[in-house]
């Protein structure tokens, strides 16, 4: 057992109501910058849809992620190492910047400084990359907003795999749900296995990926290896980049900018303790069902004094252990397994995890007569297919997800019953297999969500790993090369590029 | 080729040394200095259009033409003796894979050079830096292959010798090398010209990314022992595992 820690997080979807503060924060703090104007490092994607970029969840295309071989061995799918180095010259896996979108502004200015014309002067669309004028955007960064765009082109999302779709086509049976994207920080990260640069690395201290600037050289590998697409290849300083958890703001204790800033408070973050050493083992599951509960069994009880005892040998700290043990995660992972992994079949052991959404009864015209289990309708009568999330959240297991429903549907009939008729009605909860000392928890965690419940961070232990004195005069975070902003101007060695021109309109 | 032989004694016998000088120290200087600048400049999110084909017949043909270009003219020619290799077989088997691999990497040249110069995309984003080293590698391409037809002239490998002892002499500091190139062909001259240039604009273009190219493969495939990197921060590092007391396992 090598006990390490991970600042994990949970997304309820359930209360997302797909605002984008979350990536209009994300981006204004990361990725307004040249380059990657196409990136975002958290993004919302309505769901069914084929997201962004485009058809991701595809991996027989695009090839992420990792596979079990016939022999039972676990290596990225894009291939084994030998694979991937003969990728290098060109990458057939990768996308291309069109598959996200063509970056584009408008002609903003036009609107004021437009001579007197017949036709109301308008601000058209320019691309962001060559400056020249884009007759019609084909796409952007969430083109199937709230069901846009045709059911047919909808309806190739993945997860509708095994469903008989037609019929969420049709405007009575329709359904549709937010799924806030970020990196998942992963166990098992392919995109650190297919960096040739060896650039990509995971924290030991506290989980998270991030991208060695200085170490990486454009070979574009994680692109094609990451199956979540959520590493950004930077066309202007040709280095990629990816969600860097706002690790800053977490090592002092502060939630993520998009967690932060989250309004529907959908958003937790929290310690997982887990065993590296099992991790291996658990990403290669001999059946993609199996995933889920294998990553479960890579997670460390952080109560079991026996951990507590190897966490401390392993060098985590005490607060580290403490924050573990009430960490939101842990209590929507483990105790009330309310939260899934997004798409575990990639076999990356991903450390995102989401609680599924509930949905309107389907068919109202049938609400007198649909299955009601108790005092609560059956799960599968809701709007959302079961199949569809299960899809999604346990690589088609509905089981996980139909009970993590009901919970939550028993926690709101619980809380009826308390609130309204005053009444602690245990066999509700007995019913799911919690307690109401468990329900009225999970109502305090996941309903009411304050502030302190949702977030458990424990600050970074400075002391271990850094030198003040080393950091006196220091530039903060800079894109590498010390105090230089990373972008060389006339630098004998990089050479300035051409300044984007945005022609003025001549009408 | 040139009126005087100061010329000639300044690019085969000066230039030499102030090229391999600059490709060190320039190098060293970059990679120490300004490790963000350090890329391959990948254009392949723009467009894959032309890329494909393009990148892939350029490198394998270039790095072929590279390495038949290394072991050709460094192997001392006391080798070839001892092992018996006629110098005209080692000519027609450099005029063939040689020949074989430019042709190749003058086509990815030409594909990259097309796509560079009429992609909207990529040629917003083309440093001068960037369209001015494939344009100098086309036309050292372009000649190397040319020089091809003046080979053909001679196969018994007379020049061969000629250029590998040039090279073998600068190599050993002998400053009386240059001598021995003075009246070969103007082409080939103009080949050995180009590519001293060539190792000069080395640390300044994208072209450090070779030396990222070959050790990515020492890097990944015998450095890094699994798939997974885990870097930690800790100043003081944890006790071997063995002294720990891991009472759960």
């Amino acid at each position: 057992m090598r006990i390490r820690a991970q600042i994990g997080m949970v997304l309820n979807l359930d209360k997302c109501i797909g605002c984008h503060t979350c990536s209009v924060t994300c981006k204004n703090v990361w990725t307004s910058r040249d380059g990657v104007e196409y990136a975002w490092f958290n993004n919302v994607e309505t769901k069914p849809g084929t997201g962004y970029p485009t058809d991701w969840e595809n991996q027989a295309r695009w090839k992420g992620g990792w596979e079990r071989t016939k022999s039972g061995k676990l290596q990225p799918r894009q291939g084994s190492k030998w694979r991937i180095l003969a990728n290098i010259f060109a990458n057939p896996n990768m996308p291309e910047i069109d598959d996200y979108y063509e970056p584009f502004d408008f002609d903003y200015d036009h609107l004021k400084s437009a001579p007197e014309m017949e036709a109301f002067p308008t601000a058209r669309p320019r691309s962001r990359i060559t400056g020249e004028r884009i007759e019609k955007i084909e796409k952007g960064p969430n083109w199937e907003e709230i069901l846009g765009g045709e059911f047919s082109k909808r309806s190739q999302d993945y997860n509708f795999e095994g469903i008989q779709k037609e019929i969420y086509g049709e405007y009575e049976n329709t359904f549709m749900m937010y799924l806030p994207r970020l990196c998942e920080h992963c166990l098992n990260p392919t995109c650190v296995s297919s960096c040739p640069s060896g650039a990509i690395y995971k924290r030991e201290e506290d989980g998270i990926v991030l991208i060695d600037q200085e170490k990486c050289r454009g070979w574009r590998m994680c692109v094609s290896g990451c199956p979540y697409k959520k590493v950004y290849y930077n066309w202007s300083t040709g280095k990629s980049e990816k969600c860097t958890l706002c690790y800053p703001r977490i090592e002092s204790g502060n939630p993520t900018v998009c967690s932060e800033t989250c309004v529907g408070r959908i958003r937790y973050l929290g310690v997982m303790l887990y065993d590296a050493d099992k991790i291996e083992e658990a990403a290669n599951a001999e059946d993609t069902t199996d995933l889920y509960d294998a990553q479960l069994g890579v997670f460390l009880d952080p109560n079991d004094p026996a951990v507590i005892e190897a966490a401390r040998a392993d060098g985590i700290p005490e607060d580290w252990i403490k924050a573990a043990q009430e960490s939101p995660i842990w209590k929507m992972a483990m105790e009330w397994k309310v939260a899934f992994p997004l798409h575990p079949e990639y076999r990356t052991l991903p450390m995102v995890w989401y609680v599924p959404p509930l949905s309107p009864i389907q068919n109202a015209a049938e609400a007198g007569a649909i299955g009601m289990d108790g005092d609560m309708p059956d799960v599968r009568n809701l709007r959302i297919p079961l199949r569809y999330l299960a899809n999604m959240l346990t690589a088609g297991d509905e089981a996980p997800v139909a009970t993590a429903l009901e919970r939550m549907l028993a926690m709101r009939s619980y809380m009826r019953a308390k609130t309204v008729d005053g009444v602690n009605d245990e066999a509700v909860a007995a019913r799911v297999g919690l307690t109401g000392a468990m329900i009225e928890d999970m109502y305090k965690i996941m309903a009411l969500a304050d502030y302190e419940d949702r977030f458990v961070i424990p600050t970074t232990h400075r002391e271990q790993v850094e030198d003040a004195y080393d950091l006196k005069g220091g530039c903060g975070f800079t894109d590498g090369n010390g105090c230089s902003t990373g972008v060389s101007k006339g630098s004998l060695f990089g050479g300035a590029k051409k300044p984007l021109k945005m022609p003025k309109e001549v009408m | 080729m040139f009126e005087s032989y100061d010329i000639d004694y300044f690019i085969f016998g000066i230039m030499p040394y102030v090229a391999l000088t600059v490709l060190i120290v320039g190098s060293i200087a970059r990679y120490e200095r300004d490790p963000f600048t350090w890329k391959s400049s990948s254009s392949q999110l723009l467009r894959q259009k032309q890329l494909f084909w393009g990148s892939v017949l350029f490198h394998v043909g270039i790095i072929v033409v590279f390495f038949g270009h290394l072991v050709g003219l460094f192997t001392p020619i006391w080798v070839l003796d001892a092992l018996g290799v006629p110098y005209a077989l080692k000519q027609w088997l450099a005029v063939l894979v040689g020949g074989v691999a430019g042709v190749f990497a003058l086509i990815g040249a030409s594909m990259l050079i097309h796509r560079r110069v009429t992609d909207p995309r990529i040629w917003q984003t083309t440093s001068f830096a960037d369209i001015g080293i494939l344009v100098l590698i086309w036309l050292q391409l372009f000649i190397g292959l040319g020089t091809i037809f003046l080979t053909l002239q001679h196969m018994d490998g007379s020049e061969m010798v000629r250029f590998m002892t040039w090279s073998q002499s600068v190599v050993m500091l002998n400053l009386n090398a240059w001598a021995m190139v003075v009246d070969v062909h103007w082409l080939y001259k103009t080949h050995i010209f180009l590519g001293l240039l060539i190792t000069i604009l080395f640390p300044f273009t994208r072209l450090v990314h070779i030396f990222s190219g070959f050790a990515a493969p020492v890097r990944y495939l015998l450095a890094r022992p699994g798939y997974q990197i885990v870097r930690s921060r800790r100043q003081t590092p944890l006790p071997p595992r063995s002294t720990r007391s891991t009472p759960a396992e």
